[in-house]
């Protein structure tokens, strides 16, 4: 197994994460599955996944004494989802403090009659910049939803989405990235953003 | 723009996919696994997999198949069939599966539905509802999977979606039993009506046996997906053919 593969995945005790460690296992990675502070900062690379409530999740993160860990990581971080969602600095779900690695908020999305909430299926990436965790993704390639609170699009943001308003789909920031989509079930877009992030230089 | 999900549903017994009229007579199609993949690939938006014996025999999933399935698919898939408590929904999303749909067990208790929400996320909590049309009025039946048990359950069809939505539902799959595998159409009036109950996701289900039905219940009862399973499963439409089509009609679909 090439080291550049080494990955681990943090468990919070929310959300399937057996969908995600089974996508980076199709990638020929070894995932490991760990909710151990030191484990998680000697990672060469982490996700954070998650689906669940904001403030549930920053709870468990600080139970889990990850808080330090998450904010201070160097290399290669990727948030998804509701990860994406805790790099922004707060959420309205639940008046969360996130951990404040992109700046911004994470706002609800409103429904309307012709627009239901949560935000459920695939959409389009428009992408906004260039960056390696994005290589060889078509603008405008569909991946898969499911979310009813969204981040405000800014500097940090690399791909939008349109769904009632612009909002961001794919994030940077320094060494941490985030998808508000699930690569995990996203076909074959997912899976090539997943394999960028494998690849990303420690 | 989100796109309209065109969803396969796969009946499973004993784990594997059958076909039949509901109880009798099934005929064995195949692997999950295999059909799953199948699916995926062809362009399927998400799966449902219905445990055809599970609700009805009181018995809970057998989650090897969800595990394997999981493993294989890149796109989301639901589970639906004899989940009646938060820790077997749990179970089937620690396998996972994205998604868990909860029919006759919550009409029996109502609570299961918030329990779900609360504990996985409203994402996941789908409230299946079987319909049926009678004097001009609809109305829910339970235990549908069992024509010696299937009953109507005391409910009227458009309350009880907007009570589901109330306690944390976060999508309604609504079938349309008088369409139920006539192939003659959705029951596109019924849906509009329900659509116009509900600020989450509403899919379709019961009548598909053409392209045709598809762009109607799309256009015309503005459902986010549509649910099919023996017009897939004889061949009598394929999936991306079916997409090609309703692209072509202006409708957004993912190619």
């Amino acid at each position: 197994m090439p080291k550049t593969l080494d990955v681990t995945v943090v468990r919070l005790g929310v959300g399937n994460t057996a969908s995600m460690m089974f996508a980076l296992e199709r990638l020929g990675a070894d995932p490991r599955l760990s909710s151990d502070p030191a484990e998680i900062a000697e990672a060469e690379r982490l996700i954070l996944p998650g689906v669940g409530a904001a403030a549930h999740a920053m709870g468990r993160i600080e139970a889990l004494g990850l808080t330090a860990v998450l904010k201070g990581f160097e290399r290669p971080l990727l948030g998804v989802c509701l990860g994406q969602q805790l790099l922004y600095e707060t959420s309205e779900e639940g008046d969360a403090r996130s951990l404040g690695r992109i700046p911004g908020a994470v706002r609800a999305m409103v429904a309307a009659p012709d627009r239901p909430v949560p935000h459920m299926g695939w959409n389009r990436l428009k992408i906004e910049r260039e960056d390696p965790l994005l290589e060889g993704v078509q603008d405008g390639a569909f991946v898969y939803f499911v979310h009813g609170y969204a981040c405000e699009t800014g500097p940090a943001t690399l791909a939008s989405t349109d769904y009632g308003g612009r909002f961001s789909s794919v994030v940077r920031a320094s060494n941490a990235w985030g998808c508000q989509f699930h690569p995990e079930r996203s076909a074959e877009t997912g899976a090539r953003i997943l394999q960028n992030f494998l690849r990303l230089p420690c | 723009m989100l796109a309209r999900r065109i969803i396969p549903c796969l009946d499973v017994k004993d784990g594997r996919v059958v076909k039949g009229v509901r109880f009798r007579e099934h005929e064995d199609v195949g692997d999950p696994v295999e059909l799953a993949r199948r699916y995926a690939d062809e362009g399927a938006d998400e799966l449902v997999f219905y445990d055809i014996t599970a609700s009805a025999e009181d018995r809970t999933l057998d989650y090897a198949w969800v595990r394997a399935v999981a493993k294989v698919l890149d796109i989301p898939f639901c589970v639906a069939g004899g989940i009646r408590s938060v820790d077997a929904a749990l179970k089937c999303l620690e396998n996972g599966a994205d998604k868990v749909s909860i029919n006759s067990p919550a009409l029996e208790r109502p609570d299961l539905i918030g329990e779900i929400a609360r504990t996985a996320g409203s994402q996941c909590a789908v409230v299946g509802v079987d319909s049926f049309e009678a004097d001009g009025d609809y109305v829910v039946h339970q235990y549908t999977g069992d024509p010696e048990r299937s009953r109507a359950a005391g409910r009227r069809t458009l309350d009880w979606i907007a009570e589901a939505q109330d306690r944390g539902a976060g999508e309604i799959v609504l079938n349309c039993m008088n369409q139920d595998g006539v192939r003659q159409g959705y029951d596109v009036k019924q849906l509009k009506l329900a659509r116009g109950r509900l600020s989450i996701p509403l899919v379709a289900s019961g009548g598909a046996g053409a392209a045709e039905h598809f762009r109607e219940v799309f256009e015309d009862a503005d459902v986010s997906g549509a649910l099919a399973a023996s017009v897939f499963h004889k061949g009598v439409l394929s999936v991306p053919g079916l997409k090609r089509e309703l692209r072509e009609a202006g409708i957004e679909v993912r190619l």
